[in-house]
């Protein structure tokens, strides 16, 4: 049994679900993640490794260790959650893509060596689009084209890098890569970059994942990005431009997230910071820090899950998830409300799943005496409750009120989401379970008073904050518009710079035309008067240019002969 | 669903409201006391500062959210920007 890799029970269930209707097909919805789940747990031990030979390349379908089924067992639990919150849809294409997504990160994470992954990159990137599109929009179509050219970009990238590896060092094999690997290293980081939605390479995300389906944006926050971290763990741990690439992911994406208006745009940019934590740890590179990571991207993905379920609800609901148009809607849907505000302080509240993994990731920053950048995370963990933790709810369920009645979200959505909370709470205060999954030996517990007392002060002060630039009216209220960012660059930059090009082009030609023709019409009335024009041949041209180009290739031909 | 039907909610009443952040304010203050009666293990120089953490939380947000209010103007546009 323990030959059988996981995402094969995927790629079935995924093919069940499509011929089925109903119940039959919700039993195998939620059976699926559970089997695969339990499958992994009691089957799968680290050491594990099932290979294929196919055209004399060795591949290695499945190679479990820690590191890579700690993932896969997130997965599965974020794959189970997702799919009772979107059993209430009747759409076969959402269903169908979200099993294939959730498989092929499965895969991609227990995935061996450098072909394997390539091949779940793109299952992901193809699978994933379908959660975009399936808002059948036209808006919805073209940010989903946008997301998948990213996204193929990025497989493109690690293939080509691949090939390189495999070309220096005759392996295949997946394991630490490092940038000192030259093309081949920086090839493969850069597609593992855009995935990790590193910073200028990030647009996809901003621009994709908040067009995607209440239902789909749940799967779309689980698993790419997270495939990504487990990438660069494996193959760039230690590097030290991480840590400078994560701290400014930390950063930056705040600022837009404090001028958003539409919530599930600040969220977004709220992940984007997340995975800043995650790619300065990696960066950092001790056992400490890199347990920092694994364990930040579980509770994350959980916690961040919860938050854009209750978000996705109230875009069920309302209608509507920009900011300007909500407020008041604790009174409609007080659950929703509660369970929004256990996802709030999981970011990074003691007692939740948020404060055991990142004050990890911020204890090895201290413990590397890397001190501004220390007082810079410190920044982004501030703003980062601050926005995705009172932001957020306080717009969506409070503030003034909308006057938008509505119903409580569905039971099965419901059910999802106190799922994900009942893990937010229990991971943060049983967090032994957890630390002893992590695949590096380092010890550590944050429940000190240090700790504590520090993380109190400084997520009450941001609190705070709030409450004090509210009630001076100096807060910025949401307002429709749009912000620019990276996607400025092919969403308005490209179009209108080809746009231009074409013009002038256009103009430059008949410019030239004229420019020719004039004098040469010219030359030939002068021609035509003189005495050699009753020559009849040499009126014309004597040689067609074809024969000038094609001498001219010849010659080009032989000189890289003589000299290539 | 007319409003005189409804009935009035927690925090309708603005007494409710000013209770709740009485009870915050009040937090704060303790979180702020408590950093002079315990004792925190420092790790870099500006950690002694007293109630740093509470400060620097603060000032954080609040410089946060000005300059990206200020970056409004350059940033924003229209809803229908790049649909035009």
């Amino acid at each position: 049994m323990s030959e059988l890799p996981p995402f094969v029970l995927y790629f079935i269930a995924a093919l069940l679900v499509a011929v089925t209707r109903g119940t039959v097909r919700q039993v195998i919805l939620l059976a699926t993640p559970l089997i695969a789940g339990l499958h992994l747990w009691f089957n799968i031990d680290a050491g594990v490794i099932v290979t294929h030979s196919i055209m004399s390349y060795e591949l290695t379908a499945m190679r479990a260790d820690k590191l890579g089924l700690l993932f896969a067992y997130l997965f599965c639990i974020a794959s189970f959650i997702a799919s009772i919150f979107s059993l209430h849809l009747k759409d076969t294409k959402q269903h169908v893509a979200g099993v294939m997504y959730a498989g092929s990160a499965v895969g991609a994470v227990l995935a061996g060596d450098l072909i394997t992954l390539f091949i779940f990159w793109e299952l992901l990137a193809v699978s994933s689009v379908f959660l975009i599109w399936a808002r059948s929009s036209e808006r919805a179509f073209k940010a989903g084209m946008r997301y998948l050219v990213f996204q193929v970009l990025s497989g493109l990238l690690l293939l080509a890098g691949a090939l390189v590896y495999y070309h220096d060092t005759g392996s295949l094999a997946f394991d630490h890569i490092g940038l000192d690997m030259g093309v081949a290293g920086w090839l493969i980081f850069i597609a593992f970059g855009i995935k990790a939605a590193f910073p200028f390479l990030h647009g996809w995300l901003i621009d994709g994942y908040p067009e995607a389906t209440v239902t789909g944006m749940v799967f779309l926050t689980a698993f790419s990005t997270k495939v990504a971290v487990y990438a660069l763990a494996r193959g760039f741990a230690g590097e030290e431009i991480l840590v400078y690439i994560g701290v400014t992911m930390a950063c930056f994406p705040l600022f837009y997230a404090a001028i958003e208006n539409d919530l599930r745009k600040v969220l977004a940019y709220c992940l984007i910071n997340q995975m800043g934590f995650m790619v300065t740890g990696i960066g950092i590179g001790t056992a400490l820090a890199l347990n920092g990571v694994v364990a930040h991207a579980f509770s994350h993905v959980i916690y961040k899950g919860l938050l854009f379920m209750t978000v996705g609800a109230v875009l069920y609901r309302a209608g509507s998830i920009n900011g300007s148009d909500l407020g008041g809607l604790y009174k409609s849907m007080p659950k929703t409300t509660v369970l929004g505000i256990v996802g709030a302080l999981a970011i990074a509240f003691p007692l939740f799943s948020g404060f055991i993994s990142k004050s990890m990731v911020m204890s090895a920053l201290m413990y590397g005496d890397y001190g501004y950048l220390w007082l810079l995370m410190l920044f982004a963990s501030a703003g980062v409750f601050h926005l995705a933790g009172i932001k957020v709810p306080y717009f969506a369920f409070f503030a003034q009120d909308s006057g938008i009645r509505t119903e409580e979200a569905p039971r099965n959505m419901l059910v999802a989401m106190s799922l994900a909370a009942a893990l937010c709470l229990f991971i943060g205060m049983q967090p032994q379970y957890l630390y002893a999954l992590l695949p590096w030996e380092a010890e550590y517990w944050p429940y000190d008073v240090t700790h504590v007392l520090a993380q109190l002060q400084l997520l009450f002060f941001s609190a705070l904050a709030f409450v004090w630039l509210n009630k001076k009216g100096l807060y910025p209220l949401g307002l429709p518009s749009v912000n620019l960012d990276m996607e400025w660059f092919y969403r308005k930059l490209l179009p209108v710079g080809v746009r231009r090009a074409v013009l002038f082009l256009r103009s430059a030609k008949e410019s030239a035309l004229t420019a020719v023709t004039v004098p040469m019409q010219g030359i030939q009335s002068v021609f035509s008067q003189s005495s050699v024009a009753k020559y009849y041949l040499s009126e014309s041209w004597p040689t067609g240019s074809m024969v000038f180009w094609i001498s001219i290739i010849l010659a080009a031909y032989l000189l890289l002969g003589i000299f290539g | 669903m007319s409003d005189e039907n409804e009935k009035t909610y927690l925090f309708d009443k603005p007494e409710n409201v000013e209770r709740l952040l009485k009870w915050f304010y009040g937090a704060c203050i303790l979180l702020v006391v408590a950093d002079f009666v315990f004792h925190r293990h420092i790790g870099f120089g500006w950690e002694e500062i007293p109630a740093f953490y509470a400060i620097y939380g603060f000032v954080a947000c609040v410089v946060l959210l000005i300059i990206a209010k200020k970056m409004r103007k350059i940033v924003m546009r229209k809803e229908n920007y790049y649909d035009e």
